[in-house]
C-alpha cells in the first residue's frame, strides 16, 4: 500500500512538477476558449445556410458534415499539422489543433443545428414572414432560439467532447495538461504526474458530464 | 497541381506503401469491431445491473459510469499505457487501446441503455407483473426489447464516435492505418501514405455515418 502511494500519490514529485501541470491547464483553458465558439460559430452557419433550401447548397453542406463527421480528429491533425507542411502550409501546434478541433466539430455542429432548425414548425416561420421579418433576421431572432432549445442536449454534449478532445494536442508536441503530465513524468520516474492530469481532468469535466447527462436522460423520457 | 499529385497522390510512393498501411487498417477495423462488442455488451450488462437497485453495486456502477465518460479517451489510455507498469502490469498497444475505448463505450452505452429502460412506460412493468411475469422476464421479455428501440439510434452514434477513437493508439505506438501511415511518411519524406490511411478512414466511417443518418431518421419517424 506505501508503495502504491509512493509511485501513485508520491507527494514531492507533486510538489515538484506543480508548475508544469498548471501550466498545462492553462493551455488546455485555452485550446477549449478558441475553438469552442470557433466551432459552434461554423456549424451554426452550415445549418443556418442549409435552411435556405438551395439544393446545389444543401448536397454541397451534407458532403461536408459527413466527410468531417467521418475523419477522426486526430487523423485531421495529423494532416494538418504533418501533411500540409509540403505544401508550404505550416501550422504551429496550437493553430493545427484548433483547425482540426474546428473542422471536425463543424461537421457535428452543423448535423445538431440542421435537425434542430427543421424541428421547429413551419408555422413560426410563416408567421414571421406575415409580420414582415427579413429572412435573416427571421432564423436568428424566430428560428434559431427555439432550435437551439430543442437540441440542447447534443449540443452540450457534443461541447463536453470537444472540451476533451483538446488532449490531443499532446500528440502534435503542444504541451497541454496531458503533454505537461507525461513531460513531468520523464522526471519523476513514477506516475503520479499522469493521475494528478486525470485527476485535475476529471475535477474539470466532471460538473459538465452531470449536466449533460441530466440533459440527455431528459430527452429520452417523453414529456 | 503538379506539386499537389506529387506530394499527396504518389503512385509509386502509394504502391509502395500499401501492403504496410492495409495492415494498419486491418488492425483498426479489428480493434473496433473489438471495442463495440465489448463495450455495448458491458454497458448492457452495467445497466442491467443496475435495474436490479441493489445500493452498494448502483455506486460502484454510477462512479465507473462517470469516470469514464468524464476522462477523455487519450488520457486514459496514455494512464493504462504509462501508469500500469508501475503496478507490474505491462499492457500491449493492443490491448491498452481496446481495453480503454471499450470502457468509455461500456460507460456511455451503460449511461444510454438505463436512461431507456427508464424511459419505458410504467404502465409496462405494471401490466407485465400483473400479468404474473417473474422480474427477470419482466425485464427481458417486456422492457428491454423496449428499451433497445429507444437506445439505438444513440447507441449507433456514440459506438461510431468512439471507434473512431482508435487511432488515438497511435500515441503508444500502435501500428494501425494512422500510425503505419505515419512512420512510412516519415521515412519517404512524402505525405501520399498519409493521403492513403485518410481516404481508408473514409471508406470505413463514410457509410458508417450515413447508416446512422438514417437510423435516426427511421426511428424518428416511428415514433
Amino acid at each position: 500500500m506505501n508503495e502504491l502511494l509512493e509511485n501513485f500519490a508520491n507527494l514531492d514529485s507533486l510538489i515538484m512538477i506543480y508548475p508544469l501541470l498548471l501550466q498545462g491547464v492553462q493551455l488546455s483553458v485555452m485550446l477549449a476558449i478558441v475553438a469552442l465558439p470557433l466551432a459552434i460559430l461554423a456549424g451554426l452557419t452550415i445549418a443556418v445556410l442549409y435552411s435556405f433550401e438551395k439544393p446545389l447548397l444543401r448536397g454541397f453542406l451534407l458532403v461536408w458534415i459527413d466527410l468531417f463527421r467521418s475523419f477522426p480528429v486526430v487523423v485531421l491533425l495529423v494532416l494538418i499539422y504533418f501533411g500540409l507542411p509540403f505544401f508550404g502550409l505550416k501550422f504551429n501546434g496550437f493553430t493545427a489543433v484548433v483547425l482540426a478541433l474546428v473542422l471536425n466539430n463543424s461537421g457535428y455542429y452543423g448535423e445538431i443545428f440542421r435537425a434542430g432548425l427543421i424541428s421547429v414548425p413551419n408555422g413560426q416561420r410563416e408567421a414571421a414572414r406575415a409580420l414582415g421579418f427579413k429572412p435573416l433576421r427571421l432564423v436568428l431572432v424566430i428560428v434559431l432560439p427555439q432550435a437551439i432549445r430543442n437540441v440542447l442536449a447534443p449540443l452540450a454534449s457534443n461541447s463536453l467532447e470537444l472540451i476533451k478532445t483538446t488532449s490531443i494536442g499532446s500528440m502534435v508536441a503542444i504541451p497541454e495538461l496531458l503533454r505537461s503530465a507525461r513531460v513531468a513524468q520523464e522526471q519523476t520516474y513514477n506516475p503520479t504526474p499522469l493521475m494528478a492530469a486525470a485527476v485535475i481532468f476529471f475535477c474539470l469535466l466532471w460538473p459538465m458530464a452531470r449536466w449533460v447527462a441530466r440533459l440527455e436522460r431528459r430527452m429520452l423520457v417523453p414529456r | 497541381m503538379d506539386r499537389l499529385i506529387e506530394n499527396f497522390l504518389n503512385f509509386s510512393i502509394l504502391a509502395e506503401a500499401w501492403p504496410t498501411v492495409l495492415q494498419g487498417f486491418g488492425l483498426t477495423v479489428l480493434i473496433s469491431l473489438q471495442v463495440i462488442v465489448l463495450g455495448v455488451g458491458a454497458g448492457l450488462g452495467l445497466a442491467v445491473l443496475r435495474s436490479m437497485k441493489l445500493r452498494v453495486m448502483d455506486w460502484l456502477i454510477v462512479g465507473w459510469v462517470d469516470l469514464f465518460r468524464t476522462l477523455p479517451q487519450l488520457v486514459i489510455i496514455i494512464v493504462l499505457y504509462f501508469g500500469m507498469p508501475y503496478l507490474g502490469l505491462t499492457l500491449s498497444p493492443f490491448v491498452t487501446t481496446v481495453l480503454a475505448l471499450a470502457a468509455v463505450l461500456s460507460a456511455f452505452s451503460c449511461e444510454i441503455f438505463w436512461s431507456a429502460i427508464y424511459a419505458v412506460p410504467r404502465g409496462q412493468s405494471d401490466a407485465a407483473s400483473a400479468l404474473g411475469f417473474g422480474p427477470m422476464r419482466l425485464l427481458f421479455r417486456i422492457i428491454l426489447p423496449q428499451a433497445l428501440r429507444l437506445a439505438t439510434p444513440m447507441l449507433t452514434n456514440r459506438a461510431i464516435s468512439i471507434s473512431k477513437g482508435t487511432a488515438l493508439g497511435t500515441a503508444v505506438s500502435l501500428p494501425e492505418t494512422l500510425g503505419q501511415a505515419q512512420s512510412f511518411m516519415s521515412m519517404v519524406a512524402n505525405p501520399s501514405p498519409l493521403a492513403l490511411a485518410a481516404a481508408l478512414y473514409l471508406t470505413l466511417f463514410i457509410p458508417l455515418v450515413v447508416a446512422s443518418r438514417w437510423i435516426e431518421y427511421a426511428s424518428s419517424k416511428g415514433r
